[in-house]
């Protein structure tokens, strides 16, 4: 303390406490403190994967072997491989297909659901059900319904006489595919007309009430107030829904586990099956990050559509 | 379908809830462009449910007899499959160490995420900005892309096979959304009560746990209940980390143990699937709020 007598001016407030005194009580060590438990799950079970994973795609490890260095190879292996690029494109059809309808029937639904109603919030509970249950429980219910020998579907279409036999579901490799495009859809479509319900309650009725008596048509209204109002949160909704569908996992491994003859496989399950399966740790690896380019694509798309979005407004 | 109809006219007859310009529709329009609409969408989200339930209380033959009885309704119901499940497989233990995987990855994450949260709202430390930033893209790491090297990382630590394992990894899941929901809670609190507090010489730690956690409890539900039903939910990580039949997670015994080539394997697999859902099914009925604010609050920032 007597030391501190001798610093001048603005130095005596810092250095009246001791070391440990500024370790518990200055912010940025505070916040240090306060940050830690988090930062250390993140960086040892999320950051450090995340570069480990890149490293682990330029060698040859298998399981139990940690690898050697072996440069390109993997990726050299896979681009001469008809299998990954059948996942690939597989994947980028499934992600659009499936987002783009999931996004269609997600605002309709929205829009619906923002209608007066009774039992309004009743109705939106049941809604979020899908998204609620474990994926690959549903899956499962989604495979039992696409059977082969005891569809439902097939059942129901034979007994109205539109087919003769039964249907194929998942064992035809476009059928499957559109299958499991059909319960990603299923899946998806309440956590879009969720999110888009609470955007679309920020919407004042009388924007609307005051385009109509201008003359504005149903269409007009929905395209000059509700949709750029809501835009900013179809950007946010729909870069995770192509997110999460990108990467999807569950309900392929639940549903036909990249069957018939690779036909669905994603490139999650195909890096699932090389890797775990497999023991290729290098292989999968590389196909994992192979998938980075994609994510980081998306990413980028929704960040500029919004900030072009904003700038468009002319906030910010 | 009758019921869609009659309720329309008894609410706009009986009171005027009329909003906006909702009372320029007709009662045809309304069944057209609503309810029909309205009613097939839910027709198609729900059937796989009313399908799992009647499959898990079907008798075997009427399982697998399409022609003799009609499949859309079941004469005779049983719980054959229930009892099964419950008494002569591991299914108890399986849901237990769900159960106990969920919570202990929720109870870390929240620990964690609140401290963060609170650091980066509130103590503003140099680069707050950035970790925000950081946090927010560690959302949008999936899954998917870490399994592979994690299973190594999880290896070297000793922890394969391990419960442990997953009640570590799955807050990389869940700390990224809670602190970034709790973020927005915090927010909204005034500044004004914390420098009262500090004025009065409380501590940082007293004002978390005494000011801020009391006013921000609907968030820190929200969180929970969110994280809980993502731990439930999550499926890779389990599948790859645990390979020991009895450690495993619901989700995961279902689809490996569950599976052999057995015709009538369906009513056990229907079974497991919707006792697996239904302790979500049930926390979310009593939370409804709770999650959809944690659904939309993350969306919103």
């Amino acid at each position: 303390m007597s030391e501190a007598a001798l610093v001048p001016g603005r130095q005596i407030a810092a250095s009246r406490r001791t070391g440990w005194q500024r370790l518990v009580s200055h912010r940025d060590w505070q916040g240090f403190w306060f940050m830690l438990p988090a930062a250390a799950i993140l960086i040892l079970f999320l950051a450090y994967p995340l570069g480990l994973g890149v490293w682990l795609s330029f060698t040859d490890a298998k399981i139990g072997r940690p690898g050697e260095f072996v440069g390109l190879d993997n990726y050299d292996w896979l681009s001469d491989d008809t299998v990954f690029w059948m996942a690939t494109f597989f994947t980028v059809g499934y992600t659009l297909f499936a987002s783009t309808v999931k996004f269609i029937i997600g605002l309709y639904l929205a829009l619906l659901l923002n209608k007066n109603l009774p039992f309004k919030a009743l109705l939106r509970s049941i809604v979020l059900i899908p998204f609620v249950v474990p994926t690959v429980l549903s899956a499962i219910a989604f495979w039992w319904i696409f059977d082969s020998q005891f569809s439902i579907i097939s059942w129901s279409l034979r007994h109205l006489h539109l087919i003769d036999r039964n249907i194929n579901f998942l064992g035809d490799p476009w059928n499957a595919r559109l299958c499991v495009i059909f319960a990603n859809i299923w899946r998806g479509v309440p956590f879009i007309a969720i999110t888009l319900l609470a955007g679309l309650q920020t919407v004042s009725p009388s924007l609307y009430e005051a385009a109509t008596i201008d003359g504005a048509s149903r269409w007009q209204n929905f395209r000059f107030i509700t949709y750029p109002l809501l835009t900013p949160i179809i950007a946010v909704v729909m870069t995770f829904s192509v997110l999460f569908t990108f990467t999807d996992f569950q309900l392929i491994w639940a549903m036909t586990r990249g069957g018939p003859v690779n036909a669905t496989h994603l490139m999650a399950t195909l890096s699932y099956t090389r890797a775990i399966i497999g023991g290729n740790l290098g292989e999968g690896a590389a196909i994992s990050t192979a998938m980075v380019p994609f994510l980081l694509a998306a990413i980028m798309v929704s960040w500029f559509g919004l900030q072009r979005r904003k700038w468009q407004q002319g906030s910010e | 379908m009758t019921d869609a109809i009659v309720q329309p006219t008894a609410g706009g007859i009986l009171h005027d809830s009329t909003e906006g310009m909702s009372y320029l529709d007709t009662l045809p329009h309304r069944i057209v462009a609503t309810w029909i609409p309205l009613s097939l969408i839910l027709i198609v989200l729900l059937f796989p449910f009313y399908w799992m339930v009647l499959t898990a209380i079907k008798p075997d033959e009427q399982l697998i007899d399409m022609e003799h009885f009609n499949p859309f309704f079941v004469v005779g119901p049983t719980f054959k499959h229930i009892h099964k499940l419950l008494f002569e497989t591991q299914y108890p233990h399986w849901l237990w160490n769900t159960t106990y995987v969920s919570v202990l990855a929720t109870a870390v994450s929240l620990l964690a995420s609140v401290l963060a949260a609170y650091a980066i709202v509130r103590l503003r430390y140099r680069g707050a900005q950035w970790v925000g930033g950081a946090i927010f893209l560690a959302y949008l790491v999936p899954p998917s892309i870490l399994f592979i090297p994690l299973a190594t990382v999880v290896q070297s630590y000793g922890l394969f096979d391990s419960p442990m394992a997953l009640v570590l990894v799955y807050p990389t899941i869940l700390i990224p959304f809670s602190t970034w929901l709790l973020m927005g809670y915090f927010k909204t609190i005034p500044f004004e009560l914390e420098e009262c507090a500090l004025i009065d010489g409380a501590s940082r730690w007293q004002i978390l746990t005494k000011i801020i956690l009391p006013l921000a409890l609907p968030g820190l539900i929200s969180a929970g209940i969110f994280s809980l039903t993502l731990c439930w939910n999550e499926f890779i990580y389990a599948l790859t980390f645990i390979t020991s039949v009895q450690n495993k997670t619901a989700p995961v015994a279902i689809v490996n143990e569950f599976v052999d080539g057995d015709i009538y394997r369906w009513g056990a697999l229907m079974a497991g699937a919707l006792v697996g859902s239904l302790p979500l099914v049930i926390l979310y009925s009593f939370f409804v709020e709770y999650y959809v604010s944690a659904l939309t609050g993350a969306v919103k920032e």
